[in-house]
């Protein structure tokens, strides 16, 4: 503890220049950049980043048309009924160990919120979701958006988030660019990425 | 594994030997115009930049100058979530508190995504002498860690190795560190990739510790935040039983919807994409995980009490200012010394550290102050405003060496008829904003105008007979 008040007096002492009175909307932000914009059509846009990034799309297909026959997949709760006809399906309940997870031929899911403009899709473990475990060790992940879940602006996506749930944003499937700056899809995240847009 | 940057020499001295080595120059150049050009599309995309720019400046302000209000009040947030909270005042602090939580949990190996506030403090050093192993597990990091060497760019830290060099650093080093390369490996990055993947699934998957930085902490929510590509970042931050998290205390911003100004500026200045593949946000204890967040200062608080040098806290770590630095491009990262190389490594080192060594000392001498960091810095930090302020704490100091290395720097790693070209370009705008002139020697450094002509050679060239005679 004797750290902490350490750390707040050589805060307090290094910022000797800022009035008592000052408080922290007394510093002028200002907001003058876009919460949203005009542009094309908002799925249009959304396949246009997803291909960009490598992402398998498919428009209006029935869920269960394409999960059937990818082996066995993981359905986190609260998955619909009619996604699932005809499926192999693996439930985490009672929770699977990682490498269980592994063994897995890939995850079905939902989402919370997309954004067009950046291609991305975020996950907050609702329903149709799950812990963000089950997104990630399998290496095959074929998520579903509803058009209503689709914004256009990073800003209009965090609104609709809950900061207390854990989030996850995924703009394509993993990728690195360490070797020699080539661009190569695919290391420890899931390697194939299929958004299914209904 | 024992590689650390303590000892370094000064700046003109490390400098010339990188350009004198032509695979890293060439490795720099093909990495940092590329970058650079991609950023500039995914700017130039965007059409609100300069308003997103002022206001990620702005409220990086707000939280600086209200830092202690704002540190209380995520530590209350991440405590409300089930969250630990412990405060280091240096290096040593931090890293004792990381090795007695590792020690709590009775595991010997942890994994790590990659984090400079722990480079920073050298924790996996620390860790080792305690018989802890820590595994890096991003690509490049990897590649610099099986290599026994130092990383070299803020975003893509294994950029002076080529492909053929870290296919022989795999198959030298990965059996010794786990899970052995594959006999046949060759050099085409996918098989690379592809080798890492294997090396490291086994460890993510059996990880009980994971260690890990951030980009941003928000105070109003108590949410950690992480960016990355690969899915080493999700790896370490999800399936470990336990997460510690060093974080340095600027890296607050105030509250969770101001996110929408950080999480555009930053995955297009960076890796300039829309956004990176993948994002982490987490809030105290996520999922059954224990969770300890380690505040670290180190000098942050010395720097936060310089009123010109203060703004080099609203470095969000991009390295887009690396990546259009003539200098850097020439010199190489390791020539700065520290894990914050380029610029903001110029400007931010020596106020961390102090002016200690010679290699600190000369640290504010390594810029033309062509102003191109100023321009693309997505928080607006004013470098070549802070390097003059530096230069003349320097000289003021009495370290009159700061004249010679000035001018030594200026030789060695300037002496380059494109530099110069572009220096005296784009010198003019920024007369308006720093002093004119330094008086004496250094005014070849606020005029680049008095910089000698270039000789006719090549650099490297030049270089090779000056170091014959
Ligand atoms: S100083 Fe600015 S441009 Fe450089 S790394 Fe920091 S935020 Fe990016």
């Amino acid at each position: 503890m004797a750290s902490r008040e350490t750390i707040l007096a050589r805060v307090r002492s290094a910022l000797a220049d800022v009035p008592s009175t000052e408080t922290p909307d007394d510093v002028p932000v200002p907001r003058d950049y876009q919460h949203t914009r005009p542009g094309p059509d908002l799925v249009e846009l959304f396949v246009d980043r997803l291909m960009d990034y490598r992402a398998v799309v498919h428009l209006d297909t029935p869920v269960a048309e394409l999960a059937r026959g990818r082996g066995r997949l993981m359905v986190p709760p609260g998955t619909p009924g009619e996604w699932l006809s005809g499926v192999d399906v693996a439930r985490d309940d009672p929770p699977l160990t990682a490498t269980e997870l592994d063994h897995l031929d890939g995850v079905l899911t939902g989402c919370a919120v997309a954004i067009a403009e950046t291609g991305t899709i975020i996950l907050d473990g609702g329903p149709a979701q799950g812990r963000r475990a089950l997104t990630l060790v399998p290496d095959h992940h074929l998520c579903v958006v509803h058009r209503e879940q689709i914004v256009r602006t990073v800003p209009e996506a965090l609104q609709r988030l809950d900061p207390t749930r854990p989030h996850t944003w995924i703009s394509g499937p993993s990728a690195t660019s360490d070797i020699e700056l080539d661009r190569i899809e695919g290391v420890h995240g899931p390697r194939t990425l299929e958004v299914a847009i209904l | 594994m024992s590689s650390t940057f303590v000892g370094m020499p000064s700046f003109p001295k490390a400098a010339s030997r990188a350009v004198g080595n032509a695979q890293l120059r060439h490795n720099l150049h093909k990495a940092t115009h590329t970058i650079r050009d991609k950023r500039a599309a995914a700017v130039a995309e965007q059409p609100d930049w300069d308003d997103l720019r002022a206001a990620g400046a702005a409220l990086k302000n707000r939280v600086l100058r209200h830092l202690d209000l704002y540190l209380e009040q995520l530590e209350e947030a991440v405590q409300r979530a089930g969250g630990h909270v412990h405060w280091a005042a240096d290096a040593a602090e931090a890293n004792r508190i990381v090795l007695s939580l590792v020690r709590a949990t009775g595991e010997t190996e942890v994994v790590k995504v990659k984090s400079m506030a722990t480079q920073e403090i050298g924790l996996n050093e620390a860790l080792a002498e305690e018989g802890i192993t820590a595994y890096e597990t991003d690509l490049a990091e990897l590649i610099v860690q099986l290599g026994d060497d130092l990383p070299s760019h803020i975003l893509v830290p294994a950029i002076h190795r080529n492909r053929a060099e870290i296919r022989e650093i795999f198959q030298r080093a990965m059996a010794s560190w786990g899970r052995p390369a594959p006999a046949d490996l060759t050099d085409d990055p996918r098989a690379l990739a592809e080798a890492a993947r294997l090396h490291l699934r086994e460890r993510f998957l059996s990880a009980k510790v994971g260690i890990s930085g951030a980009n941003f902490a928000v105070a109003e929510t108590g949410t950690l935040v992480v960016l990355e590509s690969e899915g080493n970042g999700r790896m370490c931050l999800t399936l470990p039983e336990t997460l510690i998290s060093v974080v340095g205390i600027e890296k607050l911003v105030p509250t969770w919807q101001d996110l929408e100004v950080f999480m555009q500026l930053l995955p297009r200045s960076s890796t300039g994409e829309r956004m990176n593949p993948y994002t982490s946000m987490w809030t105290g204890a996520t999922e059954g995980q224990e969770f300890h967040l380690v505040l670290l200062d180190n000098g942050r608080t010395k720097v936060l009490a310089d009123t010109v040098g203060r703004q080099a806290l609203r470095c969000i770590r991009c390295s887009a200012c690396l990546n259009v630095c003539p200098v850097y491009e020439r010199a190489g990262g390791h020539a700065y010394g520290s894990v914050y190389p380029g610029p903001i490594g110029a400007i931010l080192t020596p106020q961390l550290r102090g002016f200690g060594s010679e290699l600190d000392e000369s640290l504010p001498y390594a810029s033309t102050l062509c102003g191109a960091c100023y321009d693309v810095c997505p928080v607006a930090i004013n470098i070549p405003e802070v390097l003059l302020d530096l230069r003349a704490k320097v000289a003021a100091s009495g370290a009159h060496k700061g004249e010679k290395l000035a001018m030594a720097a200026a030789r060695r790693v300037l002496s380059s008829p494109g530099l110069l070209g572009a220096s005296q370009r784009t010198a003019g705008r920024f007369r308006k904003l720093t002093p004119r002139r330094l008086p004496g020697p250094l005014s070849a450094w606020t005029d680049t105008r008095d910089i000698p002509a270039p000789p006719p050679q090549s650099f490297r060239d030049w270089w090779a007979s000056r170091e014959e005679k």
